[in-house]
């Protein structure tokens, strides 16, 4: 069994992106994988709660992952920076993660056999 | 060492599938093995059997295809991916009601767990994009 960390940093609606890296991470975890997942950057919008994208014809990505835990996916962070410069708290969000500072970031990507950026 | 291989950008959007090649081919000058190269996201536009650049450009997916079978090696296209971008081999545009292979030679379509499975035989797992 590996580590795999799962990198997201592109914004919710990114075309079929996020649908894309969630069958990767899925199938990960359906390999009996030891699976987490970092969200940086734009990627916090993802989790954002309330959003209303079927007024554009697209889908809600908050309610996307809740099929997470259906995989026992549950080792789920976030960056506070990314969180904080985008005027997002962590009870703004639909899932429950553990935040971290940026200057943890790279010690904790060492503790991972695969860090798959998306 | 070994290495796996993702490709997740167009030969058109960017040269992120020309390094990607160009790391595989200096990886193989050092006797590097490559477990498999797997195309993802809009990745999967470097196996499309009919794209027809101008003469003076660079041939990627002929490339590709020459890569393959010099160095037998595995070039895999997702397949909900190539699905989703209208990239069909002839099985499944049979099944699909539709016609044509679209798949460039060297090239083979499977589904997301041959991804994980190579990122599990690699010693080193590269994502391109």
């Amino acid at each position: 069994m590996k580590r795999y960390l799962f990198v997201l940093r592109k914004p919710a609606h990114s075309g079929v992106y996020l649908q894309e890296m969630l069958d990767i991470i899925l199938t990960t975890a359906a390999f009996d994988q030891s699976v987490s997942i970092l969200w940086l950057d734009d990627a916090v919008f993802q989790l954002k709660n309330h959003q209303h994208p079927e007024i554009m014809g697209m889908k809600d990505t908050a309610a996307m992952f809740q099929s997470l835990s259906i995989y026992d996916v549950t080792d789920l962070y976030i960056e506070t920076e990314s969180l904080q410069e985008r005027g997002l708290a962590l009870n703004a969000l639909s899932l429950p993660v553990q935040a971290l500072h940026r200057q943890e970031i790279g010690a904790f990507m060492q503790g991972f056999d695969v860090v798959f950026a998306g | 060492m070994k290495f796996t291989i993702q490709v997740n950008t167009s030969p058109y959007h960017s040269n992120t599938g020309l390094s990607a090649y160009q790391f595989i081919c200096a990886a193989l000058d050092q006797q590097h093995e490559i477990v498999r190269v797997f195309f993802y996201h809009e990745g999967i536009y470097h196996a499309f059997k009919y794209a027809t650049p101008p003469d003076d450009e660079i041939q990627l997916v002929k490339r590709w295809s020459e890569l393959a079978h010099d160095y037998s090696i595995d070039l895999v296209v997702c397949i909900s991916a190539a699905q989703r971008r209208g990239l069909l081999h002839s099985d499944e545009a049979q099944r699909q009601g539709k016609h044509d292979n679209d798949v460039a030679d060297g090239f083979r379509i499977a589904g997301l767990g041959q991804l994980v499975e190579a990122t599990l035989l690699a010693d080193r797992f590269i994502v391109f994009g």
